[in-house]
């Protein structure tokens, strides 16, 4: 059992422009690895469980870094670290909804260096997938989890396919819900992504959970104007209450007139592969007050065709729960 | 009574270092030619080793060697062997060791080794192998036996043997659903007064299954090593919770004259009662730097120390307990099947023990299997056995005092231990207990009868719990040396061979020679962490028995050095010695205190004087590592030097109790502890700041063990989850109340010279077991029957959605 914690020798790169970040990841394809904060990296690294030939280190690419008001709401550089988000005065005070999951993400250590374009790009962390075993995700042809005795409690409760690893991050369901954009670069130029279409689940391609493919660096985050200082609520469980990943989150986005939902936008962490959507939800609110009555009337629909595994129920009633809460605090 | 230095804060002398990060632990020594070796462990849960084949390795620049099992002593099982190679018994399980000149080299060359294994069924689960038929985790069998047998010459075979017990089908089945197994077989029992006469006699009678899940110790040092060896010495660096006690065994280890081994070990990282003796690697770290004849730096990685690092034993349980008309415990019948892991003897009696102190039933019975799983090996965890059974036990007995129409606090005050109590097998009494008082205590300090009162409903869907939880270890030990110098500069060198775990405790104690000799502590010189220079045989650190048994062998070392100095002062001033008294770091005329002589002037009198005030002669019952250095110091000053043969009858015993208030959250699963009330019944108080940190601390693990922390392996293939600290989940400091209240009744033992006892293991059970309590009141006496009870089992029992299984499994979730 390799219990390995050196970094390997490896090739080092560190651009201190976008382009040439660009042109790295190009050119070292598969051979190359992008690092922002490491918090992901580095465990991969030091397990050897991966095993890039050379790092492009992106923390000297100023242009990545910062929050900078724009025409259409606010861009988030994909290197702001999660402590800078959560502490940003103009997230705060307009999409507080972003800053308190940032909040969230495991301690402070690890939010002081951890960033946000490395929090939505992680790769999932189902035990078995992190230990190095040669599931599904990993080229292999079984999934551990989802057995009988697979030791499940924190995976999929929805979109399973082979794998049932669930999506670890905490501010990816709330980019989902503020309709958040993900620009993209690589050597072909700029596109930019719907956050929710951003994050790919198992069905669509089983060795990643973002679009994001060789060559591509996510160079930062824009949240449109649209859902500025609208009603918020971000609630995370998890077992403790710090340096852990969710066991279910909620992240919902309400714009309220006279007491009445007009438009919302409810998106649940760590029950799928990507942020969950909760549409059901959405459509039965809408036009309704945010209210006990309204909560108690729909909750039930969050967790509807979750189809649990072993240890996961418990997902389903703790989903609602939260619906509920989003809709009457 | 009024003391100097007893029942006052301190600054212990390694605290400043501790704050700045200039204290060393064993990694942060080098030596010039050091080489790092890496541990290859096991891919397999359980089978042999076929072939080895290092060639590759060995042909790489930078790789000096290989070392397995063929280079040690055989070992048989179920002794933990350092490396596996016959036996492989869980996944993690180190087979060999590489050297090389950079710790990243020995990790590459790791990769390069290839090994042939044979696979061997294996098995997780205790109730899996207990079933006919079922896995063995070793080929011969599932349990240990104690046969008592002399270790063969050569091997590190210890008397104990792997024998097997199994269940029918119908007994597993009736076990694993809470049922009594009828017929079942047990490895160990026993009983004391009429269990039938007496449940008979009971008006309330409880039967619950219940399980503990173990967890690992992770030691935030894990157990590195550096070993050099130079002019036939061995210089180790090591990572132990005592350091005298350690000394002689690894010297044993390393097949060596104690003598001839020099080991330092100033500061440890966290033991928790798995680094209270050497453990099997220290003979890798230790033969291999000799094999090399290059300082070696064995390095263990975090994940590593979660496999070779110990863990606590679970429990699979049945209990019955009955109550009588007046609240007392008549009854109690308990059955214990420990994990034990791939080695481990399982603390089933302890936990029996705990019941038997705590309740103080008139009759009892236990019976108990411990059984090996192919999981990590398993040992003393703070309060083995006595810790995990408070905590699932409180919510059983808040069960029976509901049931019985008792107030649960009443009902802990009818059957507390007094100073008369008797328990366990032996039915042995105590020193002294003042746990009736400590009861009340903390009862008024939480304003149990004013909370209890109080609505459990609360806003948002949130309920109240309240809970209470008792804590029990022995706490003390004698027959150890205690030895001090009084040297010509005028300062007290006092020696102590207790290892330093974190929690002061080693300076703690000296401060009983302060006392007796009435010296300043800015004059005083502790003197321990590396047996170069010349350390008693102390204790071992552990089983909260430090403060009572240390601060017994530096008083009577301090005796000693006081009679010495009189007599040195009568001989030299005229009068007879008992005409002098010692103080301010003078011995003087009791009646003219202008005439005596100084410290530094008496020590180089005794000096002079030579024969036993200088330790050229000394007494004939100290232990001969106290001997050995006692002869190193001769000539230096006067030595005070004196086995303990204070009187001692009966069990000196650590006692808490806790009190804890939560607000479960309904929704969610999650509580908050909104107060956290716990009283230490540990004799006197030696240091304030060193108890209140003993209970928090103790307090915070309780939390771990009640809500957290617990052993997760793959049944399907025998792999654990949660190898690292984030995975293991010990309670952070937004899990735990930011304010912890906590006291010490500071009522004296008798048998202490300064009325002290050990609190470190009680600290935790009490609090366990209250945070429990708590949760079960939260949900109207609900039982999970369990620990640790996680948010989703609470989610589930909320939502009555059927998904919290009933059956007795471990190592699971």
């Amino acid at each position: 059992m390799p219990s390995n914690d050196n970094m390997p020798e490896m090739s080092l790169y560190q651009p201190v422009q976008v382009e040439d970040a660009i042109s790295l990841a190009g050119t070292l394809a598969e051979r190359g690895w992008l690092v922002g904060g490491g918090q992901d990296t580095y465990g991969w690294i030091k397990d050897r469980a991966k095993r890039p030939e050379a790092l492009i280190d992106l923390n000297g690419i100023e242009s990545m870094r910062g929050i900078r008001e724009t025409a259409d709401g606010i861009e988030i550089g994909a290197l702001v670290t999660l402590t800078e988000l959560a502490n940003n005065a103009l997230v705060k005070e307009r999409y507080s909804l972003l800053s308190s999951a940032a909040g969230r993400v495991a301690s402070p250590q690890i939010r002081n260096i951890g960033t946000l374009g490395g929090n939505v790009a992680q790769d999932v962390r189902c035990w078995y997938y992190r230990r190095g075993l040669n599931c599904y995700r990993a080229g292999g042809n079984l999934c551990y989890a989802d057995t009988p005795e697979g030791q499940n409690r924190e995976h999929a409760l929805f979109g399973a396919s082979r794998c049932v690893a669930v999506s670890p991050s905490d501010t990816a369901p709330a980019l989902v819900a503020l309709e958040a954009q993900m620009v993209i670069r690589n050597a072909s130029g700029e596109r930019v992504v719907a956050a929710e279409d951003f994050f790919i689940g198992p069905d669509v391609d089983i060795r990643h959970t973002t679009v994001l493919r060789t060559g591509d660096v996510l160079t930062a985050v824009r949240i449109p104007a649209k859902w500025a200082n609208a009603e918020f609520y971000f609630e995370k469980v998890a077992d403790r209450n710090v340096w852990d990943f969710a066991l279910v989150s909620i992240s919902a986005a309400m714009k309220v007139t006279n007491g009445t939902i007009e438009e919302s936008r409810m998106v649940a962490g760590a029950v799928e592969c990507t942020p969950r959507r909760l549409t059901s939800v959405e459509q039965a609110i809408q036009g309704r007050a945010r209210n006990q009555e309204t909560a108690d009337a729909v909750a039930s629909l969050a967790s509807q065709g979750a189809k649990p595994l072993n240890y996961n129920h418990f997902k389903m009633p703790l989903m609602d729960n939260l619906v509920k809460r989003a809709l009457t605090v | 009574m009024t003391y100097m230095h007893i029942g006052k804060n301190f600054t212990p002398p390694d605290l400043e270092a501790k704050v700045t990060g200039a204290a060393r632990y064993t990694e942060d020594f080098r030596r010039d030619g050091m080489v790092f070796a890496r541990l290859l462990t096991s891919p397999l849960p359980s089978g042999r080793v076929v072939s080895i084949d290092a060639s590759e390795a060995l042909a790489m620049e930078g790789v000096l060697g290989v070392f397995t099992a063929d280079d040690l002593p055989p070992s048989l099982p179920p002794a933990n062997p350092a490396l596996a190679k016959d036996f492989i018994t869980y996944i993690g399980q180190p087979i060999l060791a590489v050297a090389a000149e950079s710790d990243l080299i020995a990790e590459n060359a790791i990769e390069k080794i290839k090994i042939v294994f044979e696979r061997r069924p294996f098995v997780t689960d205790p109730l899996d192998t207990l079933l006919e038929g079922g896995p063995d985790p070793y080929p011969t069998g599932n349990t240990l036996i104690r046969n008592a047998g002399e270790a063969a010459a050569g091997t590190t075979a210890s008397g104990t043997d792997v024998g097997r017990i199994k269940w029918s089908l119908d007994q597993v089945t009736a076990f694993r659903n809470g049922r009594e197994p009828v017929g079942a077989t047990f490895g160990e029992e026993w009983a004391y007064g009429d269990v039938a006469a007496e449940f008979a006699q009971c008006k309330t009678i409880v039967e619950e299954p219940f399980v503990t899940i173990g967890y690992p110790h992770h030691s935030l040092e894990p157990r590195s090593g550096m070993a050099f060896w130079e002019n036939g010495k061995c210089y180790f660096h090591g990572s132990l919770q005592s350091h005298t006690v350690g000394h002689a065994q690894l010297s044993a280890m390393l097949e060596i004259d104690p003598a001839n081994l020099v080991f330092i070990n100033e500061n440890t990282g966290g033991g928790f009662g798995s680094k209270i003796f050497p453990y099997p690697i220290m003979a890798v770290t230790g033969k291999f730097a000799r094999k090399l004849n290059r300082p070696l730096q064995m390095r263990v990685t975090r994940e590593e120390e979660f496999y070779i690092g110990s863990a606590r034993s679970g429990m699979q349980g049945w209990l019955k307990v009955g109550l009588k008309d007046d609240g007392k415990v008549g009854a109690v019948d308990v059955i214990i099947i420990n994990d034990a892991g791939s080695g481990g003897g399982g603390s089933a009696s302890s936990s029996a023990e705990h019941i038997s102190l705590m309740y103080q039933p008139t009759a009892m019975r236990f019976r108990g299997i411990a059984l090996y799983t192919n999981t990590t090996p398993r040992g003393a965890q703070r309060g083995p056995g006595q810790n995990e059974m408070a905590s699932v036990l409180a919510p059983i007995m808040d069960k029976a005092a509901r049931e019985g129409g008792f107030d649960r606090l009443a009902m802990r005050r009818a059957n507390a231990p007094r100073p008369d109590a008797k328990f366990g097998p032996r039915q042995g009494g105590l020193s002294s207990s003042y746990m009736p008082e400590a009861i009340e205590k903390a009862a008024a300090m939480f304003r149990w009868d004013e909370r209890v009162a109080q609505p459990k409903v609360m806003a948002n869907n949130k309920v109240r719990g309240i809970g209470l939880g008792m804590g029990f270890h022995s706490a003390g030990a004698n027959g150890y040396d205690g030895l001090l110098r009084i040297a010509t500069d005028g300062k007290i060198y006092l020696h102590t061979g207790v290892g330093n775990l974190g929690t002061y405790s080693y300076a703690g104690v000296l401060r009983a020679a302060a006392e007796a000799l009435q010296c300043s502590w800015e004059n005083c010189v502790v003197v321990h962490g590396n047996s170069e220079l010349n350390l008693p045989h102390s204790t071992y650190q552990g089983g909260s028995n430090t403060m009572f048994t240390e601060t017994r062998s530096s008083h009577v070392a301090a005796l000693d050095a006081i009679r010495k100095l009189k007599e040195i002062a009568a001989a030299d001033l005229g009068g007879a010695a008992d005409d002098y008294s010692v103080g301010g770091e003078r011995v003087f005329l009791t009646s003219d205190q202008a005439k005596g002589l100084t410290f530094a002037e008496a020590a180089q009198k005794a000096i002079d004087l030579g024969g036993e005030y200088s330790g050229q002669v000394y007494p004939e019952d100290i232990n001969a590592t106290t001997k050995r250095s006692v002869e190193a110091m001769k000539g230096t000053g006067l030595i005070g030097v004196a086995k303990d043969t204070l009187p001692k009858q009966g069990t000196a015993p650590g006692f808490a109790i806790a009190f804890v208030e939560i607000e479960m959250d309904l929704d969610t699963g999650k509580y908050d502890i909104t107060d956290y009330t716990a009283v230490a019944e540990c004799g006197t108080v030696v240091h304030p700041q060193g108890l209140s940190q003993a209970m928090n601390g103790g307090g915070v693990w309780g939390i771990g063990m009640a809500g957290y922390e617990r052993h997760v392996y793959d049944p399907q293939n025998g792999l654990p989850a949660n190898v690292g600290l984030y995975q293991s989940k010990p309670p952070t400091y937004l899990d735990v109340p930011a304010q912890m209240l906590t006291a010490g009744m500071d009522m004296p033992d008798p048998q202490s010279p300064v009325g002290a006892r050990g609190i470190g293991e009680p600290a935790q059970g009490c609090g366990a077991a209250a945070l429990m309590s708590a949760i079960s009141d939260a949900l109207d006496g609900h039982l999970f029957n369990r620990t640790p009870v996680t948010p989703d089992m609470i989610v589930n029992h909320v939502a009555q959605n059927g998904f919290n299984t009933g059956e007795l499994k471990t190592n699971t979730f």
